[in-house]
């Protein structure tokens, strides 16, 4: 036995502690983390939604709830899809490449059947839920407006397939959620697979 | 400091004395009571704009006591919260008086803390030694916007959930991590009773921890390095053969009794708010809130409350989402950085050249027009108008190296202006 300190032990002893507390504390702030995430019951209730959308008449728009989130069912009249192509050069992203959308809706219509347009109604910008403003001319929105979505909070402007345009602050088109047609006039929201 | 024999305060002996040292032998009150209150010197010149600090204060115990008996009738749940709100206006004894109170605490707090922040402006209180104590200060300011956030969506009215939908999508413009960050703040996929119920607890035991935590730090180091005063001088450069500066006076009595008139002054204005108009129309509670949260329905115009606007009018002119969100943040946090932003030889505006002038007048204009302005619907017009002024409020804080060194400052008199009455 020696009286003189040995600080090397005592340094390994030190560092060896703290990085068992560290790797300690980790593990104990996981769960309380993790405690954060949408719970089992929260999963639960944002299942699919089944909607009847067999009375939709044609230019009118359905709002259902899935998820917490509007979503927007419109069925297009063939006069208001024959004007999606001229308001192109207008657009941020025509083709939806940057944006969010199950693969079959990556066309000019946005849709799986062009008539009927689905959309989560949750501006890309910051959440707020655009309004309809369907009428070309709207002087609410702009007098060269074509008709479309106008978001109330910051001004973005999306057209009749959820298409932002440029100069607003949203910077991606209106999401698609994932759907699929079940049966006769109805329409299934949350999932595109497997059998209803 | 802490030797026994300081317990011989002036009280006359008796009964209350040998309390007090029977007290002291176990706990410093005496030396506390002293070294705090009774002998800590601040500048005898300090004006009106000294009363915000202490007013801060009493803001926050007035919080922390209404917001008590809020929660004791209070519900924190999606199904129940609105109507709670309107059992505590209705039907619970004195709980629309309790609900007001609170109501325009919040508008009262961000109103004193805005002006004890220009003071330092004013007169360079940020300035070295004081860095550390800006510094608390700016948490402070943090926690409170946090608080006043979590706070706003209780009511669950309509504002109060898009209000908190816009503010945490915020969060969705960082890249990679944006979507899953937001659903895990929400806990849920949408804004709902998950939410709703954590905001609540962070309101009422987190971030009033974090406050009174911070607050008693924010004192700590004032203590530690004195108050500044209007003239911008460190009065502790000049002491009298007592090791007392010349030119301070004893916090108790002096400047308490000077502020219980500042006191005076802000209960009286506050209560005429409380009682004949409590919305204020529409600025200190907003009308689209007196509506239960709807999901599927956003307010035609949304805007957060006064205090928030000027940085909401810099998030809405900027047409792109991460970079408005970037500014918006930075906006807040240019203030952390003031102590080495400011390159100047003085502290107060009395001996700073014009061109600090200009520009800290510039600011606090861009600071109200930015806030009025994001009140108002986003036209083109008033967008553009908020550029200009949001291009105003960053030059303030980028240009501050360059126009604080150049600047023609005047001498500064070794002890403070003070003119007796």
């Amino acid at each position: 036995m020696t009286d003189e300190v040995d600080n090397g032990r005592r340094h390994f002893l030190t560092v060896a502690t703290v990085a068992t507390g560290a790797v300690g504390a980790a593990f104990a702030i996981t769960p309380f983390l993790a405690s954060w995430q949408p719970s089992a019951r929260a999963k639960a209730m944002g299942a699919p939604v089944e909607v009847d959308i067999s009375k939709l008449e044609p230019g009118a728009m359905l709002k259902v709830e899935w998820r917490g989130k509007a979503i927007y069912i419109l069925r297009r009249t063939p006069q208001l899809l024959a004007e999606l192509k001229g308001v192109a050069p207008r657009l941020r992203d025509p083709d939806s490449n940057q944006s969010e959308q199950p693969a079959f809706a990556k066309n000019e219509a946005r849709a799986l059947k062009p008539e009927y347009l689905v959309l989560v109604g949750v501006c890309t910008h910051l959440g707020c839920a655009p309004l309809e403003k369907f009428t070309p001319g709207d002087v609410t929105v702009s007098a060269d407006w074509p008709g479309g979505f106008f978001c109330p909070c910051h001004g973005s402007k999306f057209d009749m397939s959820g298409r932002v345009f440029k100069d607003v602050p949203a910077p991606t088109n209106l999401p698609v959620p994932p759907y699929k047609f079940v049966g006769d006039g109805r329409l299934l929201i949350g999932t595109d697979t497997g059998n209803a | 400091m802490s030797s026994t024999t300081q317990s011989a305060v002036k009280t006359g002996g008796g009964r209350g004395a040998a309390l007090l040292a029977w007290i002291d032998e176990r706990f410093p009150l005496t030396t506390l009571w002293k070294s705090q209150v009774s002998e800590y010197y601040a500048a005898k010149n300090m004006n009106f704009w000294y009363f915000f600090g202490s007013l801060a204060l009493m803001v926050l115990v007035i919080m922390i006591l209404s917001g008590l008996f809020l929660a004791m009738n209070y519900k924190p749940a999606a199904a129940e919260a609105f109507g709670s709100v309107e059992y505590i206006m209705r039907d619970v004894n004195w709980g629309w008086l309790i609900r007001y109170i609170h109501s325009t605490g919040a508008s009262a707090f961000f109103i004193v803390v805005y002006l004890h922040m220009f003071r330092a402006l004013l007169y360079g209180s940020y300035q070295k030694p004081r860095e550390l104590l800006w510094i608390f200060g700016m948490l402070l300011y943090f926690a409170l916007m946090a608080e006043a956030f979590f706070g706003y969506l209780l009511p669950w009215g309509n504002m109060s959930y898009w209000g908190a939908q816009v503010i945490v999508s915020l969060f969705g413009a960082i890249p990679y991590v944006g979507d899953s960050l937001t659903e895990w703040i929400r806990g849920d996929y949408y804004i709902s009773d998950a939410t709703l119920n954590r905001f609540f607890a962070l309101h009422v035991v987190a971030i009033p921890f974090a406050l009174v935590f911070l607050t008693i730090a924010h004192l700590m180091a004032l203590h530690e390095v004195g108050s500044n005063n209007p003239d911008g001088i460190e009065i502790k450069k000049v002491k009298g053969p007592d090791g007392i500066p010349l030119d301070g006076i004893a916090f108790h009595p002096y400047y308490t009794v000077k502020d219980l008139v500042g006191v005076g002054v802000f209960l009286i204005l506050f209560c005429l708010v409380i009682f004949f108009a409590p919305t204020l129309g529409g600025y200190f509670l907003e009308h689209a809130n007196f509506e239960p949260a709807n999901a599927l329905q956003t307010p035609p115009h949304i805007a957060p409350v006064w205090y928030f606007t000027p940085y909401y009018a810099i998030l809405r002119s900027v047409p792109n989402k991460p970079l408005g969100a970037a500014l918006m943040g930075l906006a807040v946090l240019l203030l952390v950085f003031l102590p080495w932003l400011d390159r100047g030889k003085v502290k107060s505006i009395r001996y700073r050249g014009p061109l600090f002038k200009v520009f800290l007048f510039a600011f606090a204009i861009s600071f109200v027009a930015l806030g009025y302005l994001g009140m108002q619907p986003p036209t083109p017009t008033y967008t553009m108008i908020s550029r200009v002024f949001g291009a105003v409020y960053f030059a303030f804080f980028l240009l501050m190296p360059w126009y604080t060194s150049i600047d023609k400052t005047k001498p500064v008199p070794t002890r403070v202006t003070y003119h007796a009455h």
